[in-house]
């Protein structure tokens, strides 16, 4: 009797102890994320003992390696960040959800089955072939197209960044459409709304705040995404006029500059400053994402 | 009479919108197929040439305008093995306690929203974070192991998302089935949830690495090298890699014309592994998906 129970507590000691290092393991998903922040924050601070935060966030001009006067303003690459980053989702936006659209409405099981896997593969393009085929594909596609010198331009950046962005959009958004319930649309059916009505009065409607995420995640993506637009914008950094121009993203300019940059320097420190910006924008977009879907996800329970 | 022809009228009026609304879904579909494959086609077609025995078989010469890219091959398989060493183990440990452990709460949300808020985080943000703390603070310096555990790090909630789908696959039957033969939870995970679960966690794991072998940000400044014309002999050496080889020959070369053919190959030779590896994994989730339903 007793060595049972002897057994047992000592069975209980390694069960618990078994647990505690699984817990551990989930934990360290919050340790990473939380040191990220941490530890971005820490390296950021020192930039700005020199640089006023004002200047950092106002300012439009970046040089850095000025002997006169270096300067450290976010605003141009910002503004090219946004930029190529809207102009992607302009085009990735609808074409993403009229695929998955495609998906849920109107392929059959066969060709969703094909279809499917070949959005997969187009997710696991590295970005740095990616970036590749914008110089050496669409780049002089664009410069033959408008005329220019060369394509190295925030069009070719938002065309490339679509492409990376949309996988992400038409699984997201057919998740949603393939959610909404069967019976919404058994009773538009019926009340002789045909397919297409259905899809566009009923199905888009119910799962519009999943399809609304599906944009924010493709945001995020697109906002954080370097390798790319590092090889196809041309890195030009004066404050971008127009989607025909270079310009240089926040990704761009820490990958440019981080490699040149004597360590524990102001601009060292102003480097980590700008990765401090991305990981909070990006945060906060997929924040906003997941806050949504799980909105949704309780709504259509 | 006069209603009948007007909602005729109508319903050819909506039969169009219908035929014309999938028409345009049905373009959208095309052009995505299209863009992909002519990506394929103009790799495979300009970088075919470059392919040859020796060019992956040897080091790059000539100030990297002739010979191969062996040592970016072999350096990536190697920060990819860190990678998997270190993030496989972590990633299956972390999926069991969500599915297994886990109970709804607080707590449990905190780390999913974690998981997936990780994933959304830029690449050139975990380059940063490796940076900091593996070459600086760690003092692994730039090094195939700062690249690797960087990698790791990125590739965490891919690899725990992927095992929980695995996880969830197993049937609650195999689980209720051990503990009422009076197994302990441990027991019943290790005989009767993991066996089963195994392939496509490993599936999913698979095709994490083969993402993350193909980054390029995240191992720029934690131990990728420009030009190293010999293999790495240990962990601690920094290492060339097949995605920033491929970065610097389309840009940064001091002969971008002459390395444009080797530049091909080079992307040619990283497109061909993730898609192999890609399409190993849907071959093997399709058999998986067959055993389960019968």
């Amino acid at each position: 009797m007793t060595s049972v129970k002897k057994k047992g507590l000592l069975g209980d000691l390694k069960e618990s102890l078994i647990q505690k290092v699984f817990q551990t393991s989930g934990l360290l998903a919050i340790i990473v994320l939380l040191g990220i922040f941490a530890l971005l924050l820490y390296t950021s601070i020192p930039a700005f003992r020199e640089v006023s935060l004002k200047e950092f966030l106002t300012s439009s001009r970046w040089d850095p390696t000025s002997p006169e006067r270096p300067e450290y303003g976010l605003l141009s690459m910002l503004a090219s960040t946004v930029m190529v980053t809207l102009g992607a989702l302009l085009i990735a936006f609808p074409v993403g959800v009229a695929v998955a659209a495609y998906l849920s409405d109107v392929a059959s099981p066969r060709v969703r089955e094909i279809i499917k896997p070949v959005v997969e593969l187009l997710a696991a393009i590295p970005s740095v072939v990616v970036g590749f085929l914008g110089i050496t594909l669409v780049g002089p596609l664009i410069a033959r197209i408008f005329n220019l010198s060369h394509g190295l331009t925030a069009l070719n950046g938002s065309l490339l960044l679509a492409v990376m962005a949309l996988p992400t959009i038409i699984s997201i958004s057919e998740d949603s459409l393939n959610a909404v319930p069967v019976s919404f649309v058994e009773a538009s059916l019926a009340l002789g709304a045909n397919r297409w009505q259905t899809l566009i009065r009923v199905k888009i409607p119910a799962a519009i705040s999943g399809i609304i995420a599906s944009l924010m995640l493709g945001m995020g993506r697109a906002i954080g995404e370097t390798m790319t637009v590092l090889m196809a914008t041309g890195n030009a950094r004066s404050f971008p006029h127009g989607f025909l121009q270079s310009v240089r993203t926040l990704t761009a300019t820490i990958a440019i500059e981080l490699g040149e940059v004597p360590y524990y320097t102001t601009h060292y420190y102003a480097l980590f400053a700008i990765g401090l910006v991305l990981f909070i924008m990006t945060f906060f977009v997929n924040l906003a994402a997941d806050i949504i879907l799980e909105k949704q996800k309780r709504k259509l329970q | 009479m006069k209603t009948s022809v007007k909602k005729s009228g109508r319903n050819f009026r909506s039969q169009l919108a219908e035929f014309l609304g999938f028409l345009v879904l049905r373009i959208a579909v095309y052009s995505v197929l299209f863009v992909l494959l002519y990506f394929f086609y103009d790799l495979g077609s300009k970088g075919l040439g470059a392919i040859s025995w020796e060019f992956l078989s040897q080091v790059p010469r000539r100030g990297m305008t002739e010979g191969g890219i062996l040592p970016a091959i072999v350096g990536t398989f190697l920060v990819t093995l860190i990678t998997a060493l270190f993030a496989v183990p972590l990633g299956l440990a972390a999926a069991i306690y969500l599915n297994e452990y886990a109970r709804a709460g607080r707590l449990t949300r905190l780390i999913r929203l974690s998981i997936r808020n990780l994933a959304g985080v830029p690449s050139i943000v975990y380059g940063l974070f490796g940076v900091i703390l593996f070459v600086n603070m760690l003092k692994f310096g730039t090094s195939i192991l700062s690249a690797g555990l960087t990698l790791g790090l990125l590739t965490l909630p891919w690899t725990i998302t992927a095992s929980e789908e695995a996880l969830k696959a197993v049937p609650d039957s195999f689980r209720e089935g051990a503990l009422a033969l009076g197994a302990t939870k441990w027991q019943m995970i290790r005989t009767n949830v993991l066996p089963y679960s195994i392939p496509g966690m490993l599936t999913g794991a698979v095709l994490g690495l083969a993402r993350a072998a193909g980054e390029t940000a995240p191992i720029m400044f934690t131990g990728a090298a420009f030009y190293l014309p010999f293999l790495p002999r240990s962990l601690k050496d920094q290492f060339m890699a097949l995605p920033y080889h491929l970065y610097i020959m389309a840009t940064q070369h001091h002969a971008i014309d002459k390395a444009r053919s080797l530049a091909y190959g080079t992307a040619l030779v990283l497109i061909v592994f993730v898609v192999l590896f890609n399409l190993g994994a849907i071959v093997v989730r399709a058999r998986l998906r067959k055993k389960w339903r019968s």
